[in-house]
């Protein structure tokens, strides 16, 4: 039992990004309503940054900061970057998303997906 | 990168590109039907020319073969002169020439419209027949029988109205399906068995594939060339008859048609060799297919009241006639096949010529129609009757020697039942083709039912003649042209 | 400084630079013309750096003068080479006719932001091309997904809208599985460079998050590529975006998809396992077979045919997929040719599309009617690169498909040549019904058919002239896959 609690909590940032993806990738599949869509699709991608940034951390590590005479464990800063270039794209995306649905929500009246496929089959 | 030792081995391309050539001028004269049709006719005297220097070049000796880059990298696109595909060229190109005169008579008289698209798509469909006849291996045989295919889908499709429509679909879907589907599918296995598409004496897959693939190739290839029309891949030729009778006429008697029949005795013969061919089950199989198809056909030719629907069934079971030729696989057979390439060619483009001359004249396409019409149209019912003799193999006409070289052949290899068939074949022959000029002749004319009618436009008439005289001329010359066949059997001679 | 030496950083560099300052030109008649511009230079460029890979081999750049695995690297070996051709090429083409093809609505202010998103499309669509970092591929992924988002959105239909949000959906998971794979890689091995990461991953391919890495960016790609069950996105997005938006990523964007998947297989991962103990094949084979019959089957049956070209690309697709999947050298060098090659004739019949539309407002079959006589240049066009669909020698087609299935032969895998062959059967079909309209039904009365203008026309005759040029002289397109295989496959069979 507590060798599988172990494995458990040496992993618990995984667990909470697969987690965070798998409740994300649901919303985005279940929901019908587009702007709960766009959440999930928030969601999902904040799994991938937990995923990345938990990568870099190093126990003990501090702060990538290179300090005359000090003997410090640095964290990896490089996942940290990169997906600060990751977060950029996720508002990117999330603005434009929104933007569609500012266009769909005035050509169609709705921001429901079915009623927009409704309004077409009609 | 291009190989020429010699001139004569570039008179290929400049065949195939001659008629190619023709296409801009036409579409530059296509306000002026007078120079429009010349510049057909020049085409066509010129191609006879160059084809019939070739013919002579590769009677004194072997051509060497040409060979182009092409579209597959290890694979280029060759052109190797031999005396089966010379005689297929020399036929094709010289009817070719005599069509041309027919079709001047026959679409001024009959008012068709769109003739340019008519004149540009017929020289496309040439040059692409002569490229069928010196292609030196599979790939380019296949491209130019694409070609073809695509080509004559304009000319087939001519009206443009439903029916047009209609058998344009089945026209399209039944070549092209069968070609892409079959016929290339064996293209690359034979490519991938043997590593190479030469044609070659003896052929390229002996001790290449086990029976059973070699026996699967050789159906994939008689199915997959449609164009041969084995049943039950004919459906297309009887539906190609709603086009223009000149296209009917060399098309699908001559050109088209006989390229299939061609492509399947040029890969039995070059690409399996006969003792492959003889020792597979398959080879019986598919004879028995092709048995079936010429009794068939010429069943089902009985049936038919329409004219051009009849002698489109009696193509299709002459057709398998050579089939069967490629498929006994015998030298004599092979002899026969090939000559039946000519003798069937021109029996049946005078009965093409005359069944246009009939639809001119009179404006009749049913056989039932006829009586009594060979009082007012004696030549064109003298005509028909001659290219019937030849068809069914009477004397004295060409078609004799080739029916007696494949039965020979059948002979050779104890095909008993075979030989039963061409007997009953020709009983068939007759059954289906002579009642019509008796009809014309012996049976009175219905009351006041063709007044006004008279022969077809001097073009026609002229055209009639002229292959009459090929058929008569078959059969008092025949062994030149046997001779010069049974070169290409034989080992070095045309091949390098 | 030596221009030359920086071709690889320029390729980037200039769209990149080009599409800001198109947005913010401030005369919109200048606007048409500097994009143009561009693409040309752009393209220049591929093809010089095309001839340099030709000439001298595999070039590595490194992007600001830092090594990697510091640095970036852009490595350009024959095959991206060739795709940079492909893409900046369709570029160049597509671009002078982009007044007349996106719809008589766009303000000029507004095509002029067009123009600055497809700059930035160009930019991503390359970049993911050239780039040998595993982290900036992810990136410029992200820059070509998101222009290419809005820009189906700028279609005259309010379906666009509805469409480019699914395709942003779809795309950003499908986006998002590759970044996952990427992270996984990095954690395993400490480095993004592609050629470091095909060194290290060697000894650790046992491990799950290797294995994991693999299925997520081969999932991810395959969203990207539209490859079937993963195609929901591009019928609409191709239906409803402007003409010139599907042409130019009819001809392209599916194909970077399969791009990366062709890269991340044979280049980082290594063939031989991916193939072997993964048994990828077995799933691309079926799975590109089943897009070839379930993408030409739906395309039969479609009235609009921009969305029957859409569904044909699935089809399309589906090859490229079996190809791959067949894991030995001409399966890879078909599906290296069909990319290019698909480029060409989807490129083509979309075009044909664009001048339809311009002329009747729409791309129904019921508009084709008589269009063999009114239009016939525009006619003909489609009809030759229908042929080039069916796959008729001569056309470039054929060529992918003879090595596509001397490929599946030589791998003994005897149904999939058959297969192959049975659906593109199918394509004589959707092809030939719409032939037959144009040809044989009879034009209405409209005096607004006539044959479309110059500038729409010459870019589609030049594409269909492609068409039968590269389905002749193949040595640029097969002598280059060739090559490229031998970088792929080292010195596998």
């Amino acid at each position: 039992m507590s060798e599988a609690l172990a494995f458990l909590m040496a992993h618990a940032n995984t667990w909470a990004a697969t987690a965070l993806l798998c409740i994300g990738l649901w919303v985005v599949m279940v929901r019908g309503n587009l702007i709960k869509k766009v959440i999930g699709l928030n969601i999902f991608q904040t799994g991938v940054f937990l995923f990345y940034i938990s990568m870099g951390y190093i126990i003990g590590g501090t702060a990538p900061i290179v300090e005359e005479g000090a003997d410090a464990v640095y964290s990896n800063p490089l996942p940290h970057v990169l997906i600060l270039t990751a977060i950029v794209v996720s508002v990117a995306t999330t603005s434009l998303a929104l933007a569609l649905i500012v266009r769909i929500r005035e050509s169609y009246g709705t921001t429901e997906e079915d009623d927009v496929i409704a309004s077409d089959e009609a | 990168m291009i190989m020429a030792p010699l001139p004569a081995s570039w008179l290929p391309l400049v065949a195939i590109a001659l008629p190619m050539a023709c296409v801009p001028l036409i579409l530059l004269a296509r306000r002026f039907p007078d120079v429009r049709e010349g510049i057909t006719m020049a085409g066509a005297s010129l191609l006879i020319v160059v084809v019939a220097l070739l013919a002579f070049a590769l009677s004194l000796g072997p051509v060497a073969p040409l060979a182009v880059t092409g579209p597959i990298a290890d694979l280029p696109l060759t052109m190797r002169v031999e005396p089966l595909g010379m005689l297929f060229a020399l036929v094709a190109g010289f009817l070719w020439l005599i069509t041309s005169i027919y079709a001047v008579g026959y679409m001024r008289a009959h008012h068709e419209k769109n003739q340019t698209r008519f004149y540009v798509f017929f020289a496309i469909a040439i040059g692409a027949t002569m490229g069928i006849a010196f292609a030196g291996d599979l790939l380019t045989l296949f491209i130019f029988y694409e070609i073809l295919t695509i080509s004559t889908f304009p000319l087939v499709t001519h009206a443009q109205n439903d029916e047009a429509r209609r058998a344009g679909r089945l026209y399209l879907g039944i070549l092209m399906g069968t070609s892409i589907g079959l016929f290339l599918l064996a293209i690359v296995i034979t490519y991938a068995v043997a590593g190479t598409l030469d044609f070659r004496p003896g052929g390229i897959l002996q001790d290449k594939v086990q029976p059973a693939l070699a026996g699967l190739l050789l159906a994939l290839y008689v199915f997959g060339i449609a164009k041969a029309a084995v049943m039950p891949m004919h459906r297309w030729l009887p539906a190609a008859m709603v086009a223009p009778t000149p296209v009917s006429a060399l098309l699908h008697a001559v050109a088209v048609v006989k390229a299939g029949a061609f492509s399947v005795l040029k890969i039995t013969t070059f690409i399996f060799g006969f003792d492959l061919l003889a020792g597979l089950t398959a080879t019986g199989l598919l004879q028995a297919v092709a048995a079936f198809t010429v009794i068939a056909a010429s069943l089902v030719a009985l049936t038919k009241d329409n004219l051009k629907a009849r002698l489109a069934y009696s193509t299709i079971s002459q057709l398998s006639y050579i089939v069967l030729a490629a498929l006994i696989a015998d030298p004599a057979a092979f002899l026969g096949g090939g000559f039946h390439i000519a003798t069937h060619a021109f029996g049946k483009i005078t009965l093409f010529f005359c069944a246009g001359a009939i639809l001119v004249a009179a404006h009749k396409t049913r056989i039932s129609e006829l009586d009594g019409m060979g009082r007012v149209m004696p030549f064109t019912f003298a005509a028909f009757l001659i290219g019937s003799f030849s068809l069914i193999g009477l004397p004295p006409m060409g078609g004799l020697w080739s029916k007696w070289l494949m039965i020979q052949g059948a002979f050779n290899t104890q095909h008993w039942i075979l030989i039963g068939v061409f007997a009953v074949s020709t009983l068939l022959n007759i059954a289906y083709l002579l009642p019509i000029p008796f009809r014309a002749f012996f049976r009175p004319l219905p009351d006041g039912a063709s007044s006004g009618v008279r022969e077809a436009p001097l073009p026609c008439l002229a055209a009639m003649a002229v292959t009459i005289m090929g058929c008569l001329a078959l059969f008092f010359l025949p062994d030149p042209v046997i001779a010069f066949l049974s070169r290409a059997l034989s080992l070095s001679g045309a091949f390098p | 400084m030596n221009l030359l030496a920086h071709l690889p950083a320029l390729q980037i560099v200039v769209p990149l630079v080009a599409a800001p300052i198109c947005a913010v030109l401030f005369n919109p008649r200048i606007a048409q013309p500097f994009a143009v511009l561009v693409s040309l230079v752009t393209f220049a460029i591929s093809v010089g750096l095309l001839n340099e890979v030709l000439a001298e081999g595999e070039i590595v750049y490194h992007m600001g003068g830092w090594e990697p695995p510091w640095g970036i690297a852009y490595v350009i070996d024959p095959l991206n080479a060739l795709l940079l051709c492909l893409v900046s090429g369709m570029a160049a083409i597509v671009m002078p006719a982009v007044r007349l093809g996106i719809g008589a609505e766009t303000t000029e202010r507004s095509r002029r932001l067009f123009l600055s998103l497809a700059l930035l499309a160009l930019t991503g669509m390359l970049g993911i091309v050239i780039t040998g970092d595993a982290f900036n591929l992810y990136v410029f992924l992200e820059i070509s997904s998101l222009s290419s988002y809005a820009l189906i959105a700028t279609g005259n239909d309010r379906r666009a809208a509805p469409a480019a949000f699914n395709y942003l959906i779809q795309g950003t998971v499908g986006a998002t599985f590759i970044l996952i794979g990427i992270g996984l890689l990095y954690m395993m091995t400490g480095t993004l460079n592609m050629a470091d990461l095909a060194v290290r991953i060697v000894d650790l391919r046992h491990t799950a998050p290797i294995q994991a890495a693999l299925a997520f960016i081969l999932v991810g790609a395959a969203v990207k590529a539209a490859l079937f069950p993963a195609h929901a996105w591009m019928p609409n997005a191709y239906t409803y975006a402007p003409s010139m938006v599907s042409a130019f990523f009819g001809a392209t964007a599916t194909k970077v998809g399969a791009y990366i998947m062709i890269r991340f297989i044979f280049t980082v991962f290594g063939a031989e396992w991916v193939f072997g103990d993964m048994m990828i094949g077995w799933i691309l084979v079926p799975l590109g077979i089943a897009a070839a019959f379930a993408g030409s089957l739906v395309a039969i049956w479609q009235t609009d045919l921009k969305r029957m070209l859409a569904y044909s690309s699935v089809a399309q697709v589906g090859y490229i997929s079996a190809a791959i999947g067949l894991g030995n050298r001409d399966g890879l060098i078909a599906a290296i040719v069909h990319v290019f090659n698909h480029g060409l004739m989807k490129g083509a019949l979309f075009m044909v599309m664009a001048c339809v539309i311009l002329r009747l407002g729409r791309a129904d079959i019921t508009s084709f009617r008589g269009l063999g006589r009114r239009m016939p240049v525009t006619m003909g066009c489609f009809v030759v690169a229908g042929l080039s669909m069916i796959g008729v020698p001569l056309t470039v087609g054929f060529v992918s498909k003879w090595y596509l299935v001397l490929g599946a032969i030589e791998a003994g895998v005897w149904p999939v040549a058959v297969l192959v062959i049975m659906s593109s059967l199918l394509s004589v079909i959707y092809i030939g019904r719409v032939i037959e309209v144009a040809y044989f039904a009879p034009a209405p009365d409209d005096a607004r058919i006539q044959e479309a203008p110059a500038l729409l026309l010459v870019p589609t005759l030049l594409l269909t002239v492609l068409c039968i040029t590269f389905g002749i002289a193949t040595d640029t397109t097969v002598g280059v896959a060739a090559y490229a295989v031998q970088f792929l496959l080292g010195g596998l069979p």
